[in-house]
């Protein structure tokens, strides 16, 4: 197998709080090949945008990174100094966030706001930057005499693509998305989707996407890691998952999401909530909710082991093929 | 058309926009007509800014209606006038909002919460038989056992049990009528289906007609029988939710249910959608979706399309103008193939 872009290797990231530690990511392991469409998935508070920040090194307050390895190309990014940072972060991997249409400075014309984040990174003259922030709108389908446009004069959806823009403008190797859709409409979502998945098909780079949003996760991913109370549960190539998950919180999701053309069956949520994640309980976390748990589970935690090719999945009593799938589709 | 227990007949919603010498009116909703039937469950979907809330705060006499007519069991909302003939109106219709935390008083204990709402209704229920009856509504949304739950703050409840809360106390008053404003939107989806089988269970066991609002195709076609697809103040399509999720007509609804992300579709499809939204100041000239529609005529930028019966549904365009059966859907997904979509 070729050598990952970015192995992200026995993470543990820590909040604190008045009460004690909340571990928001523990123990989160997973590779994202050169040109692959990696997921992220699960539900508020799952450590799945943690896990990015942690990435991109951009963890504040009162959060630190206890411990593990995030190694791009190789080297562990944990380690970099001011100056390595500073080169890795836009030149090697950027970031697009949920609420970044409204990050953009209000009282700047978006030309001028792409061709700073040039000339912050190259040596190239202002002109020079110019014309490319016009290339850059121009691969995300904003005709050229939009430069001079300031940011409330574009849609929301524009706005985005302004941003996604932006990510571009150095041709990184990866791009993290953390629910970059969310707030927009679906025809404008469809859109900014289609548009992401032909860039990176010209261009080439990996995509870390985070959604909390299943069905378009299993549309538009080449796999998906699923978290839970900040652990990875499975992470599986999607035509894996769109046969029914492995692990039962997978499967469980999958069956909580109604479907917009395939037969109407009666689905049902996940009873119970999330384990508190400062003093968690012992074994898996997913115990309380499981519907195919055993007394070995409140033991020990299952450990993400190898099912498949590119397949992992934490669970002592994980669904095998042949059991068929239990998935309502 | 039997009997509906509400029926909006060319509803209209103008609100004032601008200074008093340029005064001009910004058209929410624009001459929409639909009803739902005792007992069924209207989905009302579209993209933000649709008008679909406007619709909602009209029927909870929330908003007076600038023209048209809302007729609740045959009454007309205008004519609810006074304070005592409202408070009447409201214990025959309640609504869910959207924000199960910012709908409830954190200073509050739920048990009060939902007690409050008995007792406005109800003034001559206390003691025992009230507290007997706040405990039969948490059974009744799922909250068991209700001790464990009735002198907790909605701070300590999750975002699921709140809006639970906030059900029951919709239904303190043994409404006939909920409208429910995208109920499960802020929750997770392991909760918020779960929230959805709520409100399928209440209707069948309390027999509720319902007003379901919501932005999620399949959410609305998980919960609702009847579809109502709003566009820029127009209702383009209305009818049986599965004939027109499997068949949409309209071009519009076509564009949207494409757009939705469906995993288990048989085929990928590429559209290029345009992204503008119609100017909805001062007065409307001929279709709202022409700029972005694929099939469009010349008379579609002149004319106003009528609401034409169609195979037993509504569809708000020309393509379907005196036909009974339309047989096929006259525009498909394929149509967008070919659409520029440069901005």
């Amino acid at each position: 197998m070729e050598e990952a872009l970015l192995s992200v290797k026995n993470l543990c990231v820590e909040y604190k709080a008045e009460r004690g530690n909340v571990q928001a990511v523990t123990d989160v392991s997973f590779d994202i090949h050169p040109g692959e469409f990696f997921g992220l998935a699960g539900e508020s508070g799952c450590g799945k945008s943690t896990t990015a920040f942690a990435i991109m090194r951009l963890l504040k307050g009162s959060a630190s990174i206890r411990s593990g390895e995030i190694l791009f190309r190789g080297k562990n990014i944990l380690q970099f100094g001011a100056e390595e940072l500073r080169l890795f972060r836009w030149d090697k991997a950027s970031m697009v966030l949920q609420s970044a249409m409204n990050n953009l400075n209000p009282v700047v014309n978006i030309g001028s706001q792409l061709a700073d984040a040039i000339l912050a990174h190259q040596a190239v003259t202002k002109r020079q930057a110019l014309e490319r922030a016009k290339e850059l709108l121009g691969l995300v389908n904003i005709s050229e005499n939009r430069m001079k446009s300031f940011p409330h004069e574009l849609s929301g959806g524009m706005r985005q693509r302004v941003v996604i823009a932006m990510a571009l403008a150095l041709k990184p190797d990866l791009i993290i998305f953390d629910e970059p859709t969310t707030a927009l409409d679906v025809v404008v979502q469809y859109n900014i989707i289609r548009k992401i998945t032909l860039l990176k098909r010209q261009m080439g780079f990996s995509i870390l996407f985070i959604t909390h949003d299943l069905p378009l996760m299993l549309e538009m991913c080449d796999r998906i890691g699923i978290m839970y109370a900040g652990r990875l549960m499975e992470v599986a190539p999607v035509e894996q998952l769109k046969r029914g998950g492995a692990h039962p919180y997978s499967e469980g999701l999958l069956h909580a999401f109604p479907s917009l053309l395939g037969p109407k069956v009666r689905l049902k949520g996940i009873p119970g909530s999330v384990p508190d994640l400062i003093t968690p309980p012992p074994g898996c976390l997913f115990y309380d909710r499981c519907a195919r748990r055993g007394d070995r589970c409140r033991q020990a935690l299952p450990p993400l082991e190898r099912l498949g090719e590119r397949h992992f999945c934490a669970c002592f009593n994980a669904r095998r093929e042949e059991e068929g799938s239990a998935c309502p589709r | 058309m039997s009997e509906m227990k509400v029926q909006f007949t060319g509803v209209k919603k103008l609100f004032p926009h601008g200074g008093i010498l340029h005064k001009r009116y910004l058209r929410a909703v624009n001459g929409v007509s639909f009803g739902i039937r005792e007992g069924e469950i209207l989905a009302v979907v579209g993209e933000s800014g649709c008008g679909k809330t406007t619709l909602a705060r009209m029927l909870m006499k929330l908003h007076p209606i600038t023209e048209g007519s809302i007729r609740v069991d045959g009454q007309e909302l205008s004519e609810i006038r006074e304070k005592r003939a409202i408070r009447e109106f409201h214990s025959k219709i309640q609504m869910i909002f959207q924000d199960p935390f910012a709908s409830l008083n954190p200073a509050h204990e739920v048990g009060d919460i939902v007690a409050r709402a008995v007792t406005l209704h109800n003034p001559s229920l206390s003691g025992e038989r009230l507290r007997a009856r706040v405990r039969e509504l948490m059974v009744l949304v799922g909250l068991t056992p209700p001790e464990d739950f009735m002198s907790k703050h909605p701070s300590q409840l999750s975002g699921g049990q709140r809006q639970r809360i906030v059900i029951a106390r919709a239904l303190a008053v043994e409404p006939e009528i909920i409208v429910a404003d995208e109920p499960t939107s802020m929750l997770d989806v392991s909760i918020g289906i779960d929230i959805m089988n709520l409100l399928l269970d209440l209707r069948e066991r309390k027999k509720l007609t319902m007003m379901y609002i919501t932005h999620n195709l399949a959410g609305a076609r998980y919960v609702a029988d009847d579809i109502v697809i709003m566009y820029a103040g127009n209702a383009v399509e209305y009818g049986d939710i599965d004939e027109i999720v499997s068949r949409p007509y309209h071009p519009y609804t076509v564009l949207l249910l494409s757009s939705t992300p469906e995993p288990f579709r048989e085929r990928k499809l590429d559209i290029h959608a345009r992204e503008d939204l119609p100017d909805l100041l001062g007065e409307q000239r001929g279709c709202l979706f022409c700029d972005r529609c694929p099939a469009r005529m010349p008379r579609c930028s002149q004319e106003i399309p009528g609401d034409y019966r169609v195979d037993g549904r509504m569809v708000k365009c020309f393509l379907y103008e005196g036909m009974d059966h339309a047989a096929e859907p006259k525009v498909t997904a394929d149509a967008y193939a070919d659409e520029e979509d440069f901005a």
